[in-house]
């Protein structure tokens, strides 16, 4: 059971949290002029890492915000938080 | 009676005797006794059959690793329990427990014959027996395992037990009370750290609070009485919580473990009532620091399950704890030092014992020791064979050779009335490796130990692999000192005194002359395992150890193999000759030791067990009769049981009415969400298939929800208020998700746009009112009201006040007659609802419910989201290509809606059907095929939603059906089991297709 920092709210159990999936997928500004393989990228492909993932969660019995979260997969160790809009911290490229 | 408690201890008040029932016999035991201490001290070893052979068995052990001595408490069909190991159950009065797995009695069971058929059941046998003949299956073989399955008898009624659950925050949790856990909790609590100690025992101080050999000292004490001061001091600690009979369940990531508290079950029946029995504490710890110790191996050679053979380091605390021998003439079988303790201890206290060392020679204090008390040891000996059927009376010991691989010389045949056998230690690494730390192998003695401690948790103690006593402690100060960041000095002088053990000889599988295939070497004491089942499926071609363990089933009773796993991979891995170190273990599973179903629910039993949401109607509904239906957490009207008659008599008579006349339905659980912003226009055309840009001001419009693969997610009609206020609904189900989809993309895709989204679902209470007369009872309740068609038309919206409240009312129909929805401040839903019913009392406004508006909705041949869809439709699968705006540059979904996948003309699409015989209603679900004579048939479709129609008097049906669009009017089949089911396909919309009663 995770421990995470909102960025809004603080330290909160997990249970308080849902996944969004991966993160920085930015929805397509014109899908209509995407191919049938560009829209799929967009709609079906996630990388699904074994090591350090960026993922979207959202404090959904709390403040109700969505924000970012660096997660290695691997250990679950949660190693950053930061809100939406926000630039990923570089040192986990 | 026979009496084996031989002393005093200062752990069992004999001026307290405590009567218990056995097996329906009444004895005596001591407060301070558990259930095994006392039936040993009554003689009684013999306390179950094995599950598989049905041998008999005896206590093997005094703690949570105990296989066999499982009982099943109590009798009453809601209390009894099944599984409770008598080495962990505490003694109190009146306690009524009996053996298990044996019938008629634990000393006469027929089950027994199970032994002397056990050649013809090996490892595997069901997978290799039960296979024919096929038709056996049913009727002989799944009966028969049923009957043999399992161990005990669960409760038949509710508990009625209370269990709490509690959270806790804590800086520093030390699980195990024993010396190295003590320790650590002195040193964190003393630096200001807000500790938790936990043990599973009654009292603290594990296995050195009944030390009492004088090769162990501290400061000068014996390391019992040291133990004894440090207690009472930590006991004074203001930042240190003990909580004894508390045992950590899981330890989950993040340092979040689960514990076990048992408030109750030690105290007599009438102490228990009212009162919690067990409660779960959730607890996170900054730092979690594991002392859990380790258990004693047991060896394994032929016949090592007989009553009477018992871990030598059990006989111990039974004896120094419990003041009980668990017999007169003992014989301790061991390949390490711990046995000797055992030996000096006994012989102290003048039982008569031997020692069989597997060792070729040692050297140490404790055998220096025993050597000079005169106790006799065989060095380099290995017992080969058990003798006696329900308690051990004797056993036979040989010579090994210089390599251990086998026997040399004569036979001894000794006499004995009790074995103890120690294979040496191993740590308890469960608590490291549910919390994901990994874990190393130590050839030396043959461990498992843990491999890294994170900044977040460590092992100290035995469960780390340090063993003698000198070395636990230091150890142990030195790593809570690094690993709380502090300085604590208490422990630098400490002067420790141990013996230290320099040899070890470790064989997994004992030599022997008979052939394994003729012995009973047993590995796993619950389930059965043998060594021979092990090799046998390594012949078999098993090689990972999780497919041995699961074929063999060793180490899957409910003991979990604590007993058992090491043996398993020893064997595994010298027969395959790989290293235990790269063999590994299998994974080590939450619960650490079984949990009563109780304890995980807690509270949240009966009407707690789920969250259940009414609307203010509610009282009103359940006075006329009403059946409920669940809908999400609501609780709906299904239907009016009016004169007690069934749902269909009710449904028919409801959607007549409502046609006919007038019908009232609670609306009020549809959910509903308040949009504002000056982007609120422009938010709904890129949530909805539909334009809304040129929605006026007081209109409503029906919105198509998609999900960005192009499939409809939900559907509502939606109200423009004013020129930034819009009230969206949704379907009742689908409300708190709908929600959730339209934060994400204001707050993740369109940060930019000016919105504002409130839930009002709770705040509104809805009454809509429907059929011909609805505008006559409309003109009652709003006689200010102009209701003409000119001003208040189909989809459009007016405000009035109905005694001073503030009505929203809305023009809508999803039951295609006229129709207006009622809104008022939920607090007020009651009243409206029966002055609606006043009103329309003259014009037969009938109440009806989810079932009768699925009709009505599905005579006009709308949707129900959820129903009718199942998350692979699109809006052209439904023929809805009507609402999909061809103007709008884009809206979620909107791009998937011409993939290659979802212009496919062969998809499933939806249909009415009409069956031939206009009274055969079909059912919901039913698979719809067009040929019944090639095989495979192929399915075309199923049934979405299905009724007899009053109004149409004939039966209607909507599916879904490959291509269906192309097939109006084709013959289709719909098998059932004992008919086929003719029908035509047809259109969707079966009445008023021209929506003539909409304007009614």
């Amino acid at each position: 059971m995770f421990l995470i920092n909102c960025p809004f709210c603080g330290e909160r159990d997990q249970s308080e949290f849902s996944s969004g999936g991966e993160a920085h997928i930015v929805r397509p500004k014109q899908p209509t002029e995407l191919s049938d393989d560009e829209w799929a990228e967009y709609l079906f492909m996630r990388k699904n890492i074994k090591g350090i993932q960026f993922e979207r969660w959202n404090h959904v019995h709390g403040c109700r915000k969505w924000f970012n979260v660096v997660r290695d997969t691997s250990n679950d160790k949660i190693l950053s938080v930061y809100k939406m809009g926000e630039k990923p911290p570089v040192n986990y490229k | 009676m026979p009496n084996y408690r031989i002393h005093k201890t200062e752990y069992i008040d004999e001026t307290k005797r405590v009567s218990f029932k056995y097996d329906g016999k009444t004895y005596f035991g001591y407060e301070g006794d558990t259930l095994a201490s006392a039936l040993l001290a009554n003689g009684i070893h013999l306390v179950g059959r094995s599950f598989k052979y049905h041998r008999p068995r005896g206590i093997v052990s005094c703690g949570a690793e105990e296989p066999n001595a499982i009982c099943q408490i109590g009798s009453k069909k809601d209390l009894t329990e099944p599984n409770a190991r008598a080495t962990e159950l505490e003694l109190y009065e009146g306690l009524e427990a009996s053996s298990q797995n044996c019938w008629p009695n634990v000393k006469f069971d027929i089950g027994g014959i199970n032994n002397f058929i056990s050649p013809l059941i090996p490892a595997g046998f069901y997978y290799k027996t039960f296979m024919w003949p096929k038709s056996f299956w049913k009727k002989v073989y799944e009966p028969l395992i049923r009957l043999s399955a399992g161990l005990g008898k669960s409760p038949t009624e509710p508990d009625p037990d209370i269990y709490d659950h509690k959270y806790v925050h804590y800086d520093v949790l030390v699980i195990g009370g024993g010396v190295s856990g003590i320790i650590a909790a002195k040193m964190a609590a003393k630096n200001n750290l807000k500790t938790l100690l936990v043990d599973d025992k009654k009292i603290l101080g594990g296995s050195t609070i009944y030390q009492n050999n004088e090769s162990f000292k501290i400061d000068d004490k014996l390391s019992s009485e040291w133990l004894k001061n440090e207690i009472q001091e930590i006991k004074k600690l203001s930042n240190l919580t003990i909580k004894t009979r508390t045992s950590i369940a899981a330890y989950h990531g993040y340092n979040f473990l689960l514990a076990k508290e048992n408030l109750t079950d030690h105290l007599p029946e009438e102490k228990k009532k009212n009162k919690i029995r067990q409660r779960l504490w959730k607890i996170r710890a900054k730092k979690v620091v594991i002392a859990t110790g380790s258990i004693e191996r047991p060896l394994v050679f032929n016949n090592n399950d007989r009553p009477g053979i018992l871990l030598s380091n059990s006989i111990n605390k039974y004896l120094d704890y419990y003041g009980v021998t668990c017999g007169e003439n003992i014989i301790l079988f061991t390949n390490n030092d711990s046995a000797y303790e055992t030996s000096i201890s006994l012989h102290k206290k003048g039982i008569k014992n031997i020692i069989v060392d597997l060792r070729k020679s040692a050297s140490s204090e404790l055998i220096k020791q025993a050597e000079s008390l005169g106790i006799k040891i065989y060095f380099n000996h290995v017992v080969t064979n058990t003798f006696g059927y329900r308690k051990i009376n004797s056993l036979e010991i040989m010579k090994l050779s210089e390599d251990g691989n086998t026997t040399v010389g004569n036979k001894i045949r000794l006499s004995c009335d009790c074995l103890g056998m120690s294979g040496g230690w191993t740590p308890m690494v469960h608590m490291h490796t549910q919390s994901g730390g990994k874990l190393d192998f130590r050839d030396e003695d043959q461990v498992f130990l843990p491999k890294e401690n994170s900044e977040d948790q460590i092992s100290v103690g035995s469960c780390n692999g340090d063993f003698d006593l000198e070395n636990i402690i230091d150890k142990t100060v030195n790593k809570i000192n690094k690993f709380l960041d502090i300085d604590n000095q208490d422990y630098q002088e400490t002067n420790i005194i141990c013996s230290k053990e320099n040899d070890k000889r470790n064989i997994w599988l004992l030599p022997n002359k008979i052939p394994l295939g003729k012995t009973k070497c047993f590995i796993d004491f619950q389930n059965d395992s043998t060594a021979k089942d092990i090799k046998l499926a390594l012949k078999e071609g098993f090689r990972s150890i999780e497919h041995v363990k699961r074929y063999t089933t060793t180490g899957m009773a409910t003991d979990q193999g604590k007993l058992s796993n090491m043996h398993a991979l020893g064997i595994i891995a010298d027969t395959a000759g790989v290293k235990m170190g790269t063999l590994g273990t299998t994974t080590f599973r939450p619960p650490f030791t079984p949990l009563t179903f109780g304890t995980l629910v807690g509270r949240n039993v009966g009407k707690f067990f789920e969250v259940v949401r009414k609307t203010s109607m509610h009282e009103w509904h359940v006075e006329n009769n009403a059946e409920f239906e669940n809908v999400s957490q609501w609780k709906r009207p299904w239907y009016y049981a009016k004169n007690g008659e069934n749902m269909h008599d009710a449904v028919q008579r409801e959607s007549k009415a409502a046609r006919d006349s007038a019908g009232i339905l609670d609306a009020s659980t549809l959910g509903k969400i308040d949009i504002q912003g000056t982007d609120a226009s422009e938010f709904l055309n890129r949530v909805y298939t539909n334009a809304w840009s040129k929605l006026a001001i007081g209109k409503c419009r029906y919105g198509l929800m998609l999900n960005e693969d192009g499939m409809v997610y939900d559907d509502g009609v939606t109200t423009r208020i004013s020129e930034n206020h819009y009230l969206m609904t949704t379907t009742t189900g689908g409300a708190a998700n709908v929600l959730s989809k339209l934060e994400d993309y204001l707050q993740t895709e369109w940060p930019e746009l000016d919105v504002y989204l409130t839930s009002v679902t709770d705040h509104y209470s809805t009454a809509s009112i429907c059929g011909p007369n609805s505008k006559k009872i409309l003109n009652k309740l709003f006689p200010n009201l102009d209701l003409s068609d000119e001003n208040f038309p189909h989809m459009s919206f007016k405000e009035d006040k109905l005694e001073n409240i503030n009505c929203r009312i809305m023009r809508i129909s999803f039951t295609g007659e006229l129709s207006y929805e009622i809104n008022i401040e939920s607090k007020y839903g009651n009243s409206l609802w029966k002055m609606c019913i006043e009103a329309g009392k003259e014009f037969n406004l009938t109440p009806y419910g989810t079932e009768t508006m699925h009709l009505l909705r599905a005579e006009k041949g709308f949707i129900i989201v959820g129903q009718d869809t199942d998350g692979t439709m699109t809006p052209s699968d439904l023929q809805m290509d009507w609402i999909v705006s061809k103007k709008k540059y884009d809206f979620i979904g909107k791009r998937s809606l011409y993939r290659s996948d979802t212009i496919r003309e062969d998809r499933k699409q939806l249909v009415g059907l009409l069956t031939d015989d206009p009274k055969e209603i079909l059912e919901e679900g039913a698979q719809i095929v067009s040929d019944i004579k090639s095989k495979p048939i192929d399915m075309l479709g199923h049934v979405t939603s299905s009724y007899f129609s009053p109004n149409l008097n004939k039966s209607i049906a909507l599916a879904v059906v490959r291509s269906g669009k192309t097939m109006k009017g084709q013959k289709l089949i719909i098998p059932m089991e004992n008919k086929n089911i003719n029908v035509t396909v047809s259109d969707t919309i079966f009445l008023d297709k021209e929506n003539k009663r909409l304007n009614a």
